[in-house]
């Protein structure tokens, strides 16, 4: 394994970031350790658990399965990223709230990223398809129902707009 | 590159598999090689008699493709049970092969349809039937030097074909205890003229049993027969044992999942007018 850095330069949450790293810095890394986007949680480290869930050209994928120079030239959206530009909460963070779809809060930043993947594509989804929406993010608290019930609420709310 | 460093170079395709294996150490390969921006090796491409998918493409983007999947619907069908939307955003269709995991969907379908799949080195290229590429769990017949490039699914012409997957695994999304695909034709009487099914999981690469489906051509594909061949592939697996299931359990899902893809694929067959 070399020591080489590569020069990479990704969008994160809308302004372009340079760097060099490692080629074998996982984005995730990179994103908590070197931006300090720290709201992205490392949960197991090998694509199970979801909790490092990003949006990369508007898509959720894993970040702890991919490395920082393989987002070179592309788009990336954190949690940070879902947020209003005055820094309040989005109609999902805020249904979050509401209905109390988070206890501990470790899976929280990639319910909300495969959510609002999900809303992006779909404003007016069914039970089911939220369900398979986050079907790859593990909630220890078991706080689904209301994790559900928190996406059917902000969909309520944009539809309503 | 591959030619260079051989065996301690590894293709990077989707990473869902390799770099959860490099995670925990399973696997250090010296040399990663990315292919994940080539374009020449992401497409999808329909032929009268087959589809011709680019090894790194998506599995999403097969996945939404609608002309595809009404060519080749087992494709679709096959990757509903492919991890979850964030694996199957950067997943590949010819890393899922060329990971070889006997219990994966695609290798499945692979082996039902009879996939073929050409591989290119700096020496040329050379075409495998998928039933040559399997060679093991986690094993393939491609040379150190060679990189999937692109795979031929074979589209059935007949009006009323119908397929279908199922599996059991312990979540959803998890890998497959038992997987079984199947694909029928049938005449305008309902008469059963090419079959193929197939099961994963219970080997050491996933089977497809074209002997005991060409039994079911020129039948009616009553329960009954359906049942037969279920129990006579179940019968030739060799399945083995883990925490999550024993070998007895594996082979009666085996069974019970062969007969409900031969079923499920042969009323959606009859559902074509």
């Amino acid at each position: 394994m070399s020591d080489t850095l590569h020069a990479v330069a990704i969008e994160v949450n809308g302004k372009r970031r340079e760097a060099r790293v490692p080629a074998r810095l996982s984005l995730v890394d990179w994103l908590r350790e070197e931006l300090r986007l720290t709201g992205t949680h490392v949960g197991c480290e090998h694509g199970i658990c979801g909790a490092c869930s990003v949006l990369l050209d508007g898509d959720p994928v894993r970040s702890c399965l991919m490395y920082t120079v393989q987002a070179h030239g592309h788009r990336v959206t954190t949690v940070e990223g879902l947020a209003r530009p005055d820094g309040s909460m989005s109609a999902l963070q805020d249904s979050f709230c509401e209905t109390h779809a988070l206890q501990c809060g470790y899976c929280t930043p990639g319910m909300l990223i495969a959510a609002q993947a999900l809303l992006d594509s779909n404003p007016d989804p069914t039970e089911a398809q939220i369900r398979e929406a986050i079907g790859g993010n593990l909630c220890r608290c078991t706080g689904y129902q209301q994790i559900v019930e928190a996406v059917q609420l902000a969909a309520e709310r944009t539809k309503a707009k | 590159m591959l030619a260079t460093h051989g065996d301690s170079a590894k293709l990077l395709a989707g990473g869902q598999s390799l770099v959860p294996m490099m995670a925990m150490r399973l696997v250090r390969p010296a040399w990663l090689v990315d292919i994940n921006e080539i374009a020449a090796l992401k497409f999808v491409k329909l032929e009268n008699d087959a589809a011709r998918i680019g090894a790194c493409t998506r599995q999403c983007v097969v996945d939404r493709d609608e002309a595809l999947y009404s060519r080749v619907p087992l494709l679709r069908q096959a990757l509903a049970w492919v991890g979850h939307i964030q694996t199957r955003n950067r997943g590949t269709v010819g890393g899922s092969l060329a990971h070889a995991d006997p219990s994966a969907e695609l290798p499945l379908a692979a082996q039902v349809l009879g996939a073929k799949l050409v591989l290119r080195s700096s020496k040329g290229a050379r075409t495998l039937e998928a039933e040559k590429f399997f060679a093991g769990p986690m094993a393939t017949a491609a040379r150190p030097d060679e990189c999937l490039e692109e795979i031929h699914w074979p589209a059935w012409g007949e009006k009323r074909t119908g397929s279908a997957f199922t599996e059991i695994a312990i979540r959803h999304g998890d890998f497959a205890m038992v997987a079984a695909a199947a694909q029928l034709a049938l005449d305008a009487d309902g008469r059963c003229t090419r079959a193929a099914f197939g099961l994963g999981g219970v080997g050491a690469v996933p089977l497809a049993f074209p002997k005991i489906a060409a039994r079911l051509a020129g039948t009616k594909l009553d329960d009954e027969a359906i049942g037969d061949a279920a129990s006579e592939a179940a019968k030739a697996t060799e399945p083995g044992s883990d925490l999550h299931a024993t070998k007895e359990y594996r082979r009666h899902l085996a069974r019970v999942l062969a007969g409900r893809a031969l079923r499920e694929a042969r009323d959606r067959a009859l559902a074509v007018r």
